[in-house]
């Protein structure tokens, strides 16, 4: 659409700047010499080496990374199911309830459920601690997976799938054979979405959580509380650097693999 | 055999994930809900009656028999609680609005811009959603702090010879909503703004139309469908959020997603934080619903 004005570029570089001007100060002060983060006193990247030395920190990034992983593997399975149940079968009774399952943790305020999964677990008596973060980060990424796997399975082309079913192969053949090979891009994102949304919780994992167990986010929120400090940067530009390099792989994986699937698919109608 | 196979992967692919969200999403509710009617007590859980899910239907009767609706009384009769729900939705709207008035002007240009580079602005949009919230959040306290980054750089202009005063206050909320939910407005409203059909506003511009009209009349009310769940993705999340007002915000502020954590982790108090929780979600559940057919009908269509 043409003419791009100076009105748009303007807009358009505001707007970046407006999101990550605070992201790039905030790991500029990181390696500040100084304890103050807001005046600049020479490069240092001591806060880095004092993070190495703290136990309590690492304990905590340690149980953040093996709940992420495991519920962002859980949810990935989940909400592929999920995924596939509301896009290959429109018509099953209760389709209303389970879209609207699906749809709603997208926006439900997250002390809400917090709160709520925290009272299902003390109700059932289970023993807060790992596996009850880990069980709740599962029912709320599921359905960020699913919007994800969703979207892909809308643009598919299901004759391929019933060629496949015509020529003999099972449902769970046919799965695994061609539909899965086809939404690998769309899963491997929703997986790393889920993984990334575990890791950031704060509200959920407080409320869902036991003696024990304390998340990274946790840890940062309660030295938040007391005070600005450049080690709490130095811990943030980790993880802004473990993500940022996270999605970069992803995005450049998946789009090789789709240019490669578009290869192939020409190559298959060419023959 | 082959039929049977059939039968039951499709039965599992919806059974699994259904099940799922019926136990660990739907039941909690009613949990809650439940529990809104109890009573404080010192014990663990801090809560009678204790339901016993084994003491059969008689014994849920007896014990249903003491629910009261005491916190919901307490609720209305403490005032803080209303001006907690009533702030919570004021500083929800005018911070949807304010995202909405930076996240359109955004959308548009990305719309605008060359193919070949939208990828790359997308990825830009999307990249902010995948670092955490909570450090974008704390990312501020430096910047809007009186002695902060802002007030150095306006100082240092000569603009203002007086730091501003925006940390604990409304104005760092609405900053920081504005901020963490920008990329939940962007998105829907550049996805419905690159499908539309261009020579539409061509034709009202070749039609004598001024480009402010053409906007206002043509490509604003095509884009409605994106502002509408923009504006959803940003209001419902904020009514109840935490963590901005509880670092950003100052301690008048009242939000009731702060009122109902402290409810329960300083006062230990389940009932009453329940029952908050319970008209939280009933004063949300309209946009919920409207929400979820607003997905619902962009799948149908993309069908």
């Amino acid at each position: 659409m043409g003419n791009w004005s100076r009105f748009n570029i303007a807009s358009i570089v505001l707007g970046f700047g407006f999101l990550y001007l605070p992201i790039v100060l905030l790991v500029v002060f990181s390696f500040n010499e100084s304890k103050l983060v807001t005046v600049w006193a020479g490069f240092s990247t001591k806060w880095y080496t004092q993070l190495w030395h703290n136990q309590a920190l690492l304990d905590a990034a340690w149980v953040t990374i093996r709940v992420a992983l495991i519920s962002a593997t859980c949810a990935t399975v989940l909400g592929t199911l999920a995924a596939l149940a509301l896009v290959r079968y429109t018509r099953f009774r209760g389709r209303m309830l389970f879209s609207g399952m699906v749809y709603a943790p997208l926006v439900m305020p997250e002390v809400i459920t917090g709160l709520s999964l925290l009272l299902l677990f003390v109700a059932i008596g289970l023993d807060r601690g790992f596996w009850t973060i880990t069980l709740a980060h599962i029912t709320f990424t599921m359905c960020f997976v699913a919007v994800v796997v969703q979207s892909r399975l809308l643009s598919f082309d299901q004759s391929i799938e019933e060629a496949a079913q015509d020529l003999g192969a099972t449902p769970v053949r046919t799965f695994f054979a061609i539909t899965l090979p086809v939404i690998a891009p769309a899963v491997f994102s929703g997986w790393v979405l889920a993984f990334t949304l575990s890791l950031d919780d704060l509200v959920i994992s407080s409320f869902t959580t036991g003696p024990g167990a304390t998340t990274l986010p946790m840890k940062i929120y309660s030295q938040v509380r007391l005070g600005v400090t450049p080690e709490i940067n130095a811990i943030c530009t980790i993880l802004i650097g473990i993500v940022a390099i996270g999605v970069i792989v992803a995005s450049v994986v998946t789009k090789q693999r789709e240019a490669q699937r578009e290869k192939d698919e020409r190559a298959a109608f060419a023959q | 055999m082959a039929r049977v196979a059939s039968a039951l992967f499709s039965r599992l692919v919806i059974i699994i994930p259904y099940a799922w969200l019926l136990f660990f999403f739907l039941i909690p509710f009613f949990i809650v809900f439940r529990i809104s009617l109890s009573q404080t007590a010192v014990a663990m859980p801090p809560y009678t009656p204790v339901f016993d899910l084994f003491g059969g239907l008689s014994g849920i009767m007896e014990k249903a028999r003491e629910f009261s609706l005491d916190n919901y009384v307490w609720l209305t009769e403490d005032v803080l609680y209303f001006n907690a729900y009533v702030s919570s939705v004021i500083i929800a709207g005018i911070s949807t609005i304010l995202t909405l008035m930076i996240a359109y002007p955004v959308a548009y240009g990305m719309a605008k811009a060359p193919k070949s580079i939208r990828p790359t602005l997308l990825m830009l949009v999307i990249l902010p959603f995948w670092t955490s919230f909570l450090i974008r959040v704390y990312a501020w306290i430096a910047i809007l702090k009186p002695e902060g980054l802002l007030n150095q750089f306006l100082m240092s202009i000569n603009v203002i010879d007086q730091p501003l005063i925006i940390l604990n206050t409304n104005w760092a909320i609405y900053i920081g909503i504005v901020y963490s939910y920008l990329p939940f407005m962007v998105l829907p409203i550049y996805s419905s703004l690159e499908k539309m059909d261009h020579t539409l506003t061509e034709a009202a511009l070749d039609l004598g139309c001024t480009p402010f009209s053409a906007f206002w009349q043509v490509t604003f009310p095509l884009s409605l469908a994106g502002v509408v769940a923009g504006c959803l993705l940003v209001f419902i999340p904020a009514v109840g959020e935490f963590v901005i007002p509880d670092l950003l915000g100052g301690s008048e502020t009242l939000m009731i997603g702060k009122t109902l954590w402290n409810e329960f982790n300083a006062n230990r108090d389940w009932p009453v934080s329940s029952a908050v929780a319970t008209i939280l979600l009933l004063i949300l559940v309209i946009p919920i619903v409207f929400f979820q057919n607003a997905q619902a009908k962009a799948d149908s269509e993309g069908r």
